[in-house]
Protein backbone atom coordinates (compact mmCIF):
# COMPACT_ATOMS: atom_id res chain seq x y z
CA UNK A 1 0.00 0.00 0.00
CA UNK A 2 1.03 3.73 -0.86
CA UNK A 3 0.30 7.00 -0.07
CA UNK A 4 0.63 9.13 -2.26
CA UNK A 5 0.67 12.76 -1.80
CA UNK A 6 -2.18 14.76 -4.01
CA UNK A 7 -3.25 18.25 -2.50
CA UNK A 8 -5.96 19.94 -4.34
CA UNK A 9 -8.45 22.23 -3.36
CA UNK A 10 -12.17 20.49 -3.20
CA UNK A 11 -13.71 23.51 -4.64
CA UNK A 12 -10.51 24.92 -6.59
CA UNK A 13 -12.41 24.76 -9.94
CA UNK A 14 -15.19 27.13 -8.59
CA UNK A 15 -12.62 28.92 -6.63
CA UNK A 16 -11.06 29.68 -10.11
CA UNK A 17 -14.71 30.66 -11.52
CA UNK A 18 -15.24 32.82 -8.61
CA UNK A 19 -11.89 34.41 -9.35
CA UNK A 20 -13.07 35.26 -13.10
CA UNK A 21 -16.04 37.01 -12.30
CA UNK A 22 -14.35 38.93 -9.16
CA UNK A 23 -11.50 40.41 -11.68
CA UNK A 24 -14.48 41.27 -14.40
CA UNK A 25 -16.16 43.32 -11.53
CA UNK A 26 -13.07 45.07 -10.15
CA UNK A 27 -12.22 45.70 -13.78
CA UNK A 28 -15.64 47.43 -14.48
CA UNK A 29 -15.68 48.92 -10.71
CA UNK A 30 -18.92 47.00 -10.34
CA UNK A 31 -20.05 46.51 -6.58
CA UNK A 32 -21.29 42.66 -6.45
CA UNK A 33 -23.12 42.06 -3.66
CA UNK A 34 -24.30 38.52 -2.35
CA UNK A 35 -26.89 38.25 -0.32
CA UNK A 36 -27.55 35.23 1.72
CA UNK A 37 -30.70 34.28 4.30
CA UNK A 38 -33.10 31.72 5.31
CA UNK A 39 -36.37 31.74 3.33
CA UNK A 40 -38.55 34.52 3.82
CA UNK A 41 -36.14 36.90 5.91
CA UNK A 42 -36.65 39.30 2.94
CA UNK A 43 -34.01 39.25 0.30
CA UNK A 44 -35.92 40.13 -2.65
CA UNK A 45 -37.81 42.71 -0.38
CA UNK A 46 -34.87 43.80 0.09
CA UNK A 47 -33.83 44.27 -3.55
CA UNK A 48 -37.73 45.14 -4.18
CA UNK A 49 -37.09 48.60 -1.88
CA UNK A 50 -33.80 49.29 -3.11
CA UNK A 51 -35.00 49.56 -6.61
CA UNK A 52 -37.49 51.84 -5.44
CA UNK A 53 -34.97 54.12 -3.35
CA UNK A 54 -32.22 53.79 -6.22
CA UNK A 55 -33.09 52.83 -9.11
CA UNK A 56 -32.90 56.43 -10.54
CA UNK A 57 -29.07 56.24 -9.04
CA UNK A 58 -27.27 53.78 -9.44
CA UNK A 59 -27.63 50.90 -12.09
CA UNK A 60 -28.09 47.66 -10.51
CA UNK A 61 -28.23 44.26 -12.59
CA UNK A 62 -29.73 41.58 -10.32
CA UNK A 63 -29.57 37.52 -9.89
CA UNK A 64 -31.84 35.47 -8.77
CA UNK A 65 -31.59 32.18 -7.46
CA UNK A 66 -34.08 29.84 -6.80
CA UNK A 67 -34.57 26.44 -6.47
CA UNK A 68 -37.59 26.08 -8.64
CA UNK A 69 -39.32 29.29 -9.45
CA UNK A 70 -38.78 32.42 -11.65
CA UNK A 71 -40.84 34.53 -9.04
CA UNK A 72 -38.31 36.37 -7.23
CA UNK A 73 -36.93 37.70 -10.82
CA UNK A 74 -40.08 38.51 -11.50
CA UNK A 75 -41.00 40.56 -8.60
CA UNK A 76 -37.78 42.51 -8.96
CA UNK A 77 -38.42 43.51 -12.65
CA UNK A 78 -42.27 44.58 -11.68
CA UNK A 79 -40.20 46.63 -9.17
CA UNK A 80 -38.32 48.43 -11.41
CA UNK A 81 -35.42 46.45 -12.44
CA UNK A 82 -34.52 46.15 -16.14
CA UNK A 83 -31.16 43.91 -15.66
CA UNK A 84 -32.63 40.62 -13.89
CA UNK A 85 -31.45 37.40 -14.71
CA UNK A 86 -33.18 33.95 -12.70
CA UNK A 87 -31.25 31.23 -12.00
CA UNK A 88 -33.37 28.08 -11.25
CA UNK A 89 -31.13 25.67 -9.52
CA UNK A 90 -33.23 23.19 -10.27
CA UNK A 91 -33.00 21.38 -6.31
CA UNK A 92 -29.52 22.68 -5.83
CA UNK A 93 -29.45 24.07 -2.51
CA UNK A 94 -26.86 27.26 -3.26
CA UNK A 95 -25.65 28.85 -6.50
CA UNK A 96 -21.97 28.41 -7.59
CA UNK A 97 -19.59 30.27 -9.69
CA UNK A 98 -20.41 28.34 -12.51
CA UNK A 99 -24.26 29.32 -12.50
CA UNK A 100 -23.20 32.73 -12.32
CA UNK A 101 -20.82 33.07 -15.42
CA UNK A 102 -24.00 31.34 -17.23
CA UNK A 103 -25.86 34.18 -15.83
CA UNK A 104 -23.69 36.87 -16.73
CA UNK A 105 -23.44 35.62 -20.17
CA UNK A 106 -27.34 36.94 -20.86
CA UNK A 107 -26.84 40.20 -18.86
CA UNK A 108 -25.02 43.09 -19.85
CA UNK A 109 -22.22 44.55 -17.54
CA UNK A 110 -22.18 47.90 -18.84
CA UNK A 111 -22.33 50.84 -16.98
CA UNK A 112 -23.30 49.11 -13.97
CA UNK A 113 -22.92 50.12 -10.40
CA UNK A 114 -23.70 46.88 -8.45
CA UNK A 115 -24.48 43.76 -8.99
CA UNK A 116 -26.78 41.74 -6.50
CA UNK A 117 -26.97 38.21 -6.20
CA UNK A 118 -30.20 36.53 -4.15
CA UNK A 119 -28.78 33.24 -3.21
CA UNK A 120 -30.89 30.45 -2.33
CA UNK A 121 -32.69 30.67 0.86
CA UNK A 122 -30.37 28.70 3.31
CA UNK A 123 -27.53 29.24 5.32
CA UNK A 124 -25.17 26.32 5.65
CA UNK A 125 -25.06 25.33 1.67
CA UNK A 126 -24.33 28.48 -0.12
CA UNK A 127 -21.02 29.35 2.79
CA UNK A 128 -18.90 26.97 0.99
CA UNK A 129 -19.23 28.58 -2.46
CA UNK A 130 -17.33 31.62 -3.67
CA UNK A 131 -19.45 33.50 -6.29
CA UNK A 132 -16.70 35.96 -7.15
CA UNK A 133 -18.69 38.99 -4.59
CA UNK A 134 -16.52 41.39 -3.22
CA UNK A 135 -18.80 40.68 -0.27
CA UNK A 136 -21.42 38.76 1.35
CA UNK A 137 -24.23 40.31 3.17
CA UNK A 138 -26.22 37.99 5.56
CA UNK A 139 -30.03 38.44 6.43
CA UNK A 140 -31.90 37.88 9.53
CA UNK A 141 -35.53 38.72 10.20
CA UNK A 142 -36.87 39.67 13.58
CA UNK A 143 -39.41 36.22 13.34
CA UNK A 144 -36.47 33.92 13.52
CA UNK A 145 -34.00 32.85 16.67
CA UNK A 146 -31.88 35.70 17.79
CA UNK A 147 -29.28 32.55 18.33
CA UNK A 148 -28.75 32.12 14.48
CA UNK A 149 -25.33 33.11 14.23
CA UNK A 150 -24.55 30.67 16.90
CA UNK A 151 -25.86 28.43 14.89
CA UNK A 152 -24.69 28.90 11.54
CA UNK A 153 -21.22 30.39 12.30
CA UNK A 154 -20.01 29.73 8.99
CA UNK A 155 -22.20 32.27 6.92
CA UNK A 156 -22.35 34.65 9.90
CA UNK A 157 -18.41 34.74 10.06
CA UNK A 158 -17.98 34.90 6.06
CA UNK A 159 -20.48 37.94 6.09
CA UNK A 160 -19.48 41.31 5.88
CA UNK A 161 -22.66 42.84 6.84
CA UNK A 162 -25.64 41.74 8.89
CA UNK A 163 -29.16 43.41 7.75
CA UNK A 164 -32.01 42.60 10.59
CA UNK A 165 -34.82 42.74 8.03
CA UNK A 166 -38.89 43.60 10.13
CA UNK A 167 -37.85 45.87 12.87
CA UNK A 168 -41.57 46.70 12.19
CA UNK A 169 -42.84 43.25 14.08
CA UNK A 170 -40.15 43.77 17.42
CA UNK A 171 -42.13 42.93 20.30
CA UNK A 172 -44.27 40.35 18.76
CA UNK A 173 -41.56 37.42 19.54
CA UNK A 174 -38.86 37.20 22.06
CA UNK A 175 -36.09 38.03 19.21
CA UNK A 176 -33.72 40.76 20.68
CA UNK A 177 -32.03 43.60 19.00
CA UNK A 178 -29.02 43.64 21.41
CA UNK A 179 -28.84 39.55 21.81
CA UNK A 180 -28.70 39.32 17.81
CA UNK A 181 -26.17 41.85 17.71
CA UNK A 182 -24.08 39.61 20.25
CA UNK A 183 -24.51 36.72 19.24
CA UNK A 184 -23.49 37.87 15.81
CA UNK A 185 -20.15 39.74 17.37
CA UNK A 186 -19.03 36.55 18.93
CA UNK A 187 -19.04 34.66 15.94
CA UNK A 188 -17.30 37.76 13.77
CA UNK A 189 -15.70 41.05 15.12
CA UNK A 190 -15.80 42.07 11.90
CA UNK A 191 -19.26 42.35 11.28
CA UNK A 192 -21.18 45.75 10.83
CA UNK A 193 -25.35 45.99 10.93
CA UNK A 194 -28.11 47.71 9.83
CA UNK A 195 -31.43 47.46 11.49
CA UNK A 196 -34.77 48.21 8.45
CA UNK A 197 -38.03 47.21 8.20
CA UNK A 198 -38.77 46.37 4.16
CA UNK A 199 -42.45 46.83 4.70
CA UNK A 200 -42.46 50.58 6.53
CA UNK A 201 -38.93 51.83 5.28
CA UNK A 202 -37.63 52.54 8.79
CA UNK A 203 -33.77 52.19 8.74
CA UNK A 204 -33.42 51.84 5.46
CA UNK A 205 -31.57 55.11 4.89
CA UNK A 206 -28.39 53.52 6.42
CA UNK A 207 -28.87 50.63 3.86
CA UNK A 208 -28.59 53.35 1.27
CA UNK A 209 -26.10 55.36 2.60
CA UNK A 210 -23.82 52.08 3.16
CA UNK A 211 -24.72 51.07 -0.22
CA UNK A 212 -23.87 54.30 -1.80
CA UNK A 213 -20.42 54.07 0.05
CA UNK A 214 -19.14 51.11 -0.88
CA UNK A 215 -20.14 51.68 -4.95
CA UNK A 216 -18.22 55.21 -4.70
CA UNK A 217 -15.24 52.92 -3.25
CA UNK A 218 -15.35 50.35 -5.59
CA UNK A 219 -15.74 52.82 -8.42
CA UNK A 220 -12.60 55.09 -6.94
CA UNK B 1 -27.25 18.40 1.25
CA UNK B 2 -24.45 20.10 -0.83
CA UNK B 3 -22.28 17.12 0.58
CA UNK B 4 -23.64 15.63 -2.39
CA UNK B 5 -21.88 18.10 -4.34
CA UNK B 6 -18.83 18.32 -2.93
CA UNK B 7 -18.84 14.66 -3.18
CA UNK B 8 -19.10 14.47 -6.74
CA UNK B 9 -16.56 17.53 -6.79
CA UNK B 10 -13.95 14.80 -5.05
CA UNK B 11 -14.44 11.63 -7.23
CA UNK B 12 -14.29 14.53 -10.26
CA UNK B 13 -10.67 15.19 -8.86
CA UNK B 14 -9.54 12.40 -8.59
CA UNK B 15 -10.38 10.07 -11.03
CA UNK B 16 -8.94 13.11 -13.08
CA UNK B 17 -5.60 12.68 -10.98
CA UNK B 18 -5.64 8.58 -10.76
CA UNK B 19 -6.23 9.03 -14.95
CA UNK B 20 -3.19 11.43 -15.30
CA UNK B 21 -1.13 9.34 -13.08
CA UNK B 22 -1.70 5.77 -14.77
CA UNK B 23 -3.01 4.83 -11.05
CA UNK B 24 -5.51 1.74 -10.94
CA UNK B 25 -6.24 0.47 -7.50
CA UNK B 26 -7.23 3.45 -5.26
CA UNK B 27 -7.97 2.33 -1.41
CA UNK B 28 -8.76 5.82 0.34
CA UNK B 29 -8.93 9.51 -0.12
CA UNK B 30 -7.60 11.56 2.47
CA UNK B 31 -9.27 14.92 3.47
CA UNK B 32 -8.63 17.82 5.55
CA UNK B 33 -11.59 19.52 6.74
CA UNK B 34 -12.24 22.49 8.86
CA UNK B 35 -14.70 22.99 11.22
CA UNK B 36 -15.61 26.32 10.08
CA UNK B 37 -16.69 25.00 6.54
CA UNK B 38 -20.48 23.32 6.96
CA UNK B 39 -19.49 20.08 5.66
CA UNK B 40 -20.92 17.50 7.56
CA UNK B 41 -18.69 14.24 7.53
CA UNK B 42 -21.09 11.53 7.67
CA UNK B 43 -23.28 13.24 5.21
CA UNK B 44 -20.15 13.39 2.36
CA UNK B 45 -19.51 9.78 3.38
CA UNK B 46 -22.67 9.15 2.71
CA UNK B 47 -22.93 10.96 -0.65
CA UNK B 48 -19.80 9.77 -1.38
CA UNK B 49 -20.49 6.37 -1.76
CA UNK B 50 -23.89 6.93 -3.37
CA UNK B 51 -22.00 8.33 -6.14
CA UNK B 52 -19.13 5.69 -6.24
CA UNK B 53 -21.24 2.87 -6.12
CA UNK B 54 -21.20 0.36 -8.49
CA UNK B 55 -18.41 2.02 -10.00
CA UNK B 56 -14.49 1.26 -10.12
CA UNK B 57 -14.27 3.03 -6.75
CA UNK B 58 -16.66 1.68 -4.81
CA UNK B 59 -15.43 0.63 -1.79
CA UNK B 60 -13.09 3.17 -1.59
CA UNK B 61 -12.79 5.18 2.30
CA UNK B 62 -12.65 8.74 2.79
CA UNK B 63 -9.74 9.16 5.57
CA UNK B 64 -11.57 12.51 6.94
CA UNK B 65 -9.10 14.69 8.88
CA UNK B 66 -11.01 17.47 10.93
CA UNK B 67 -8.82 20.84 11.71
CA UNK B 68 -9.87 22.69 14.74
CA UNK B 69 -10.92 26.37 14.45
CA UNK B 70 -7.43 28.81 14.72
CA UNK B 71 -7.35 32.04 15.29
CA UNK B 72 -4.93 35.10 14.79
CA UNK B 73 -5.13 38.51 16.90
CA UNK B 74 -4.79 41.80 14.47
CA UNK B 75 -4.53 43.61 17.21
CA UNK B 76 -1.26 41.32 19.51
CA UNK B 77 -0.91 39.12 16.99
CA UNK B 78 -1.70 36.37 19.39
CA UNK B 79 -2.81 32.92 17.74
CA UNK B 80 -5.08 30.87 19.58
CA UNK B 81 -7.86 27.93 19.29
CA UNK B 82 -11.36 29.34 18.59
CA UNK B 83 -13.60 27.51 21.03
CA UNK B 84 -17.12 27.32 20.63
CA UNK B 85 -17.18 30.06 17.44
CA UNK B 86 -16.21 32.72 19.91
CA UNK B 87 -13.91 34.75 18.24
CA UNK B 88 -11.92 36.40 20.96
CA UNK B 89 -8.34 36.74 21.73
CA UNK B 90 -7.45 35.56 24.94
CA UNK B 91 -4.54 37.55 25.65
CA UNK B 92 -5.74 41.03 24.87
CA UNK B 93 -9.46 40.48 24.19
CA UNK B 94 -9.43 41.92 20.98
CA UNK B 95 -12.52 41.20 18.71
CA UNK B 96 -10.67 41.98 15.22
CA UNK B 97 -9.70 37.90 14.50
CA UNK B 98 -8.78 36.56 11.44
CA UNK B 99 -9.39 32.61 10.88
CA UNK B 100 -5.66 31.05 10.17
CA UNK B 101 -7.43 27.45 10.38
CA UNK B 102 -10.92 25.93 10.42
CA UNK B 103 -11.59 26.92 6.61
CA UNK B 104 -9.50 24.13 5.03
CA UNK B 105 -12.03 21.39 2.18
CA UNK B 106 -8.98 20.14 0.43
CA UNK B 107 -7.66 16.37 -0.70
CA UNK B 108 -4.29 15.54 0.47
CA UNK B 109 -3.72 11.88 -0.71
CA UNK B 110 -4.47 8.89 -2.07
CA UNK B 111 -4.10 5.55 -0.85
CA UNK B 112 -3.37 2.95 -3.69
CA UNK B 113 -2.50 -0.89 -3.93
CA UNK B 114 0.63 -0.11 -5.81
CA UNK B 115 1.91 -3.24 -7.41
CA UNK B 116 5.56 -2.38 -8.27
CA UNK B 117 6.31 -1.17 -4.96
CA UNK B 118 4.61 -4.70 -3.33
CA UNK B 119 6.83 -6.84 -5.87
CA UNK B 120 9.94 -4.74 -4.23
CA UNK B 121 8.93 -5.17 -0.60
CA UNK B 122 8.37 -9.26 -1.60
CA UNK B 123 11.61 -9.06 -3.63
CA UNK B 124 13.46 -8.03 -0.31
CA UNK B 125 11.56 -9.76 2.14
N1 LIG C 1 -43.61 42.55 8.54
C1 LIG C 1 -42.64 42.52 7.64
N2 LIG C 1 -42.69 41.59 6.65
C2 LIG C 1 -41.68 41.59 5.73
C3 LIG C 1 -40.63 42.53 5.78
N3 LIG C 1 -39.78 42.26 4.77
C4 LIG C 1 -40.32 41.22 4.09
N4 LIG C 1 -41.46 40.81 4.67
C5 LIG C 1 -42.31 39.69 4.23
O1 LIG C 1 -41.62 38.49 4.44
C6 LIG C 1 -41.94 37.55 3.42
C7 LIG C 1 -40.69 37.01 2.77
O2 LIG C 1 -39.99 38.05 2.11
P1 LIG C 1 -39.07 37.79 0.85
O3 LIG C 1 -38.52 39.09 0.44
O4 LIG C 1 -39.78 36.99 -0.18
O5 LIG C 1 -37.91 36.89 1.51
P2 LIG C 1 -36.73 36.06 0.80
O6 LIG C 1 -37.15 34.64 0.76
O7 LIG C 1 -35.53 36.25 1.70
O8 LIG C 1 -36.50 36.65 -0.55
C8 LIG C 1 -42.84 38.27 2.45
O9 LIG C 1 -44.15 37.91 2.74
C9 LIG C 1 -42.59 39.73 2.75
O10 LIG C 1 -43.71 40.54 2.48
C10 LIG C 1 -40.62 43.49 6.84
O11 LIG C 1 -39.73 44.33 7.00
N5 LIG C 1 -41.66 43.43 7.74
MG1 LIG D 1 -36.42 35.71 -2.44
ZN1 LIG E 1 -4.99 40.00 20.95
Amino acid sequence: MTILKYEKKVLSENDRLAAEVRREMTDRGILCLNLVSSPGSGKTSLLERTLGALGKELRMGLIAGDVQTENDADRLRAAGGTMVRPIVTGGACHLDARMIIEALKKLSLDGLDLLFIENVGNLVCPSSYDLGEEMKVVLISTTEGDDKPLKYPGMFRRSSLMVVNKIDLLGHSEFQLARVKENARAINGDLETIELSCRTGEGARRWYDWLRQRVSHKRA
Amino acid sequence: MHELKIAESIVDSVSKEMERRGLKSLRAVGLRIGELTDIVPESLEFGFNAIVAATPMEGVRLEIERVPITGRCRDCGAEFAVRDFQFLCPTCEGRGVTTVGGNELEICYLEVDDPHSDKRISATA
